[in-house]
């Protein structure tokens, strides 16, 4: 059992990485548009080459 | 969607004057925001996108499909009505919105707020879920006691963050002594947790740290779908105010915010701008078109001292109009005097929700209260009965019933969206599947207020031809409307010479060596018609009228269709003349009408009935159904309609379109089925589950799984009402 003395502190901070990642993913605007994002993945026109911005 | 629908739309008529005020305000930064309300999947991304960036001056252009808008980085030479042009070219409606207001709902801190709470109280929930599982699996002593304690680090400091919008909402009802869904739902998020530490520093078998979470993490996730269909529609009727002119232009060319306006200014209004203020015209000759304010569809020419109202259109010449009233004291605010007597009525109306929950919370405090009594006094012991009415209280906690109507009213908001409705009233569908009775207003609403030539064909070709061409000469709504019928019949346009515009009259020309005259009956010495008519005169011969009917909006005729065959009975009342809203009736099948409603008489009609116990939807669009809107069970307005109807409207529709409405009225009534359902699968699971907490047989197992079980029940079927396939 003692195993569960790393164990629990390593789901704990995996867990947190995953929580970090999704904040940061609502402050950088990836949930503004759910609807037009799942839509874009079936157009063609970026299909060669990336967007230039 | 033909141009000449689009154009159809009095706010568009407006947009020119919108466009030039832009260009003479600092632009910021020239960024463009259009609401694009016929946007529906990825061909029309790609279609709006490509077209946009084909033009030189924009740099980047993106489309959010979500709230059916394009955002347009642009040189600050490109004009929003260069934009809404190019997405006309390729067949989309677009309506210019106010790109300030936009940006204050992009940094949309409170939808954030509750996504970053639902992401800490999720990432808790699952933590702490893990370790409870290994002490459901048989963990005992030291090892249960210690995954106890880790579980309480982790929740405390999550509940606390993550709850604080039920803590804080149920401290607010409570202290004006009034209970909501948010008080029994805070204090079982605070007992479960507060019980829970006791039990763990006693070493007790039964911690519910991982119902406290799993149930703020629900609740909160319910909390966030009520808010984003509420911002959304929010947000976007807000900027729909963006299409008003906010601004007049003064005489010596200034433009002024309307509340920097005072009595004695004069203002001087270009075609095809809304009269700002009301006044009267001291120079310049025109006609306005009143339909917004009174419902007549015939425009009515105005001179000096003809006193004109803010809210009607100008249509042919420049007018300079010295105020008498501006802002809070002109007509199209006292109107607003009417609506707030009006409003009181609706506000009575109480939500489903709000029912259920005067009902569910006393219930839910009363059975916890009794398991507690009870248990102490058959066993004396308090810690057990503590326990008892706990695991009581976690268990009829709200916890689907606050999923029920929020998963309901997005499915069914986000339908009607899509089909182009913009719910702006949380109750709006519940009222709306009541509606037994629907009063539709005429002119704006069932037609576009747009004429359309009626008589092309017993016109003979010359005459045709020159009238074309005269009518080309002019912005006016019959020469737009005859110019348009000729482009349509092949007519080719006569040469003319010397063309001029005679604001309020007409247009004269010379064709042939003979003066050609296009205009009023008084003008051009014609016998008028009864209808709404133009004449032509061609020399000195004889005179030959032009009639004209109402166009029909589109979807008009099938909406009514529509919402007859769902047994609802179909009402016209319109100020217009008695003429033209029967030959309206007839056209469209309905058979109750009335004609020369004042706007107040609109409003009674509308309050008997509702006295007579109908559930009446008012459709309308003018300043002259405003108190009639308001004072209906529920009421919808066209995009078109000013701002000030709009705002008592509870639905607004996006597109030009009648059609949604029968739409509509059907998913209302199944999205309140199935509201009405949740509530059952709830109540149902409270049934089983209550008895079992009762007699003391709970476990934290037991809830956590009462509680997924029933949330995700719920969910599905709401979802339900989005699955089902569109009916077009």
């Amino acid at each position: 059992m003692n195993v569960l003395v790393y164990l629990i502190p390593v789901s704990i901070f995996l867990g947190g990485i995953g929580l970090a990642a999704f904040f940061w993913s609502i402050r950088s605007h990836q949930f503004d548009d759910p609807q037009g994002d799942a839509s874009r993945i079936l157009t063609t026109d970026y299909d060669d080459h990336p967007r230039e911005d | 969607m033909s141009e000449a629908q689009i154009s159809a739309c009095p706010a568009c008529l407006a947009a020119p004057a919108a466009g030039s005020a832009a260009g003479a305000r600092d632009i910021q930064d020239a960024r463009i925001v259009l609401s694009l309300p016929t946007a529906h999947c990825a061909a029309c991304i790609s279609a709006v996108e490509r077209a946009l960036n084909k033009v030189d001056a924009v740099h980047s252009a993106r489309v959010n499909l979500t709230l059916k808008r394009a955002l347009i980085e642009a040189d600050e030479s490109v004009t929003p009505d260069d934009m809404i042009k190019v997405l006309e070219g390729i067949g989309y409606e677009a309506y210019e919105l106010d790109a300030g207001a936009i940006s204050a709902t992009q940094t949309d801190r409170n939808g954030r707020a509750i996504l970053t709470r639902i992401a800490v109280s999720g990432f808790a929930m699952m933590n702490v879920m893990l370790l409870s599982v290994a002490v459901w699996s048989g963990a005992t002593d030291a090892t249960r006691d210690m995954f106890h304690w880790i579980s309480a680090t982790i929740a405390l400091p999550a509940v606390a963050y993550a709850a604080q919008p039920f803590f804080k909402s149920a401290w607010s009802a409570l202290r004006v002594r009034r209970l909501n869904m948010d008080v029994p739902i805070s204090l079982a998020i605070i007992l479960a947790v507060g019980m829970s530490i006791y039990e763990t520093a006693q070493s007790g078998a039964h911690a519910y740290f991982d119902a406290a979470l799993s149930l703020t993490f629900f609740l909160l996730a319910g909390r966030y779908l009520d808010y984003r269909t509420r911002s959304v529609a929010r947000s976007a009727a807000e900027e729909l105010a963006a299409l008003e002119v906010p601004r007049a232009t003064l005489v010596d060319g200034t433009v002024r915010p309307i509340s920097e306006i005072a009595k004695g200014d004069l203002v001087r209004v270009v075609p095809g701008a809304r009269v700002p203020v009301d006044g009267v015209v001291t120079d310049g000759a025109s006609e306005l078109d009143r339909s917004l304010l009174t419902g007549e569809s015939l425009p009515v020419a105005v001179g000096p001292d003809t006193v004109v109202s803010a809210g009607e259109v100008n249509l042919t010449g420049v007018l300079s109009v010295r105020v008498t009233a501006a802002g809070v004291d002109s007509s199209l605010h006292r109107m607003a005097d009417l609506v707030a007597m009006a409003e009181t009525s609706r506000n009575r109306y109480t939500s489903l929700a709000d029912r259920a929950a005067q009902v569910y919370a006393p219930l839910v405090h009363i059975l916890a209260f009794v398991a507690f009594a009870g248990w102490t006094w058959a066993t004396g012991d308090v810690r057990l009965a503590l326990n008892i009415a706990v695991a009581v209280l976690i268990i009829t906690c709200p916890c689907a019933l606050g999923l029920a109507v929020p998963a309901v009213t997005t499915a069914a908001s986000g339908r009607l969206f899509r089909a182009g409705m913009l719910i702006k009233s949380a109750t709006a569908i519940e009222r709306l599947a009541e509606v037994d009775t629907v009063v539709f207003d005429k002119t704006g609403t069932l037609t576009t207020g747009r004429p359309e030539l009626s008589n092309l064909t017993a016109i003979e070709p010359r005459a045709r031809g020159i009238a074309m061409a005269l009518a080309a000469g002019s912005a006016h709504p019959l020469s737009a409307a005859i110019y348009e019928a000729c482009r349509k019949a092949d007519v080719i346009p006569a040469k003319l010479s010397a063309m001029t515009e005679i604001p309020g009259h007409g247009v004269e020309a010379v064709f042939d060596g003979k003066p050609v005259r296009l205009g009023r009956a008084t003008w051009i010495g014609a016998q008028p018609l009864p209808q709404t008519a133009t004449y032509l005169q061609v020399g000195d011969g004889a005179t030959v009228a032009f009639a004209f009917v109402d166009h029909l909006r589109d979807g008009a005729a099938q909406a009514v269709e529509a919402l007859k065959a769902q047994g609802k009975e179909v009402i016209l009342l319109s100020g217009d003349a008695p003429a033209a809203v029967a030959e309206i009736a007839e056209r469209i099948g309905i058979d109750a009408w009335e004609a020369e409603c004042l706007p107040e008489g609109k409003a009674q009609r509308v309050g008997e009935l509702t006295r007579m116990g109908r559930k009446v939807l008012m459709v309308g669009d003018g300043l002259n159904d405003t108190a009639a809107l308001a004072g209906a069970h529920v009421s919808i307005s066209p995009a078109s309609a000013l701002e000030a109807t709009r705002v008592v409207s509870d639905i607004v529709l996006l597109g030009n379109s009648l059609a949604p409405l029968g739409e509509a009225a059907q998913v209302a009534k199944s999205a309140t089925r199935r509201i009405k359902e949740n509530f059952a699968i709830a109540a149902g699971y409270n049934m089983i589950a209550v008895p079992l907490a009762l007699a003391g047989f709970a476990t934290p197992l037991a809830a956590a799984l009462a509680m997924s079980f029933s949330s995700i029940t719920v969910s599905l079927n709401a979802l339900r009402l989005r699955a089902r396939k569109k009916v077009t």
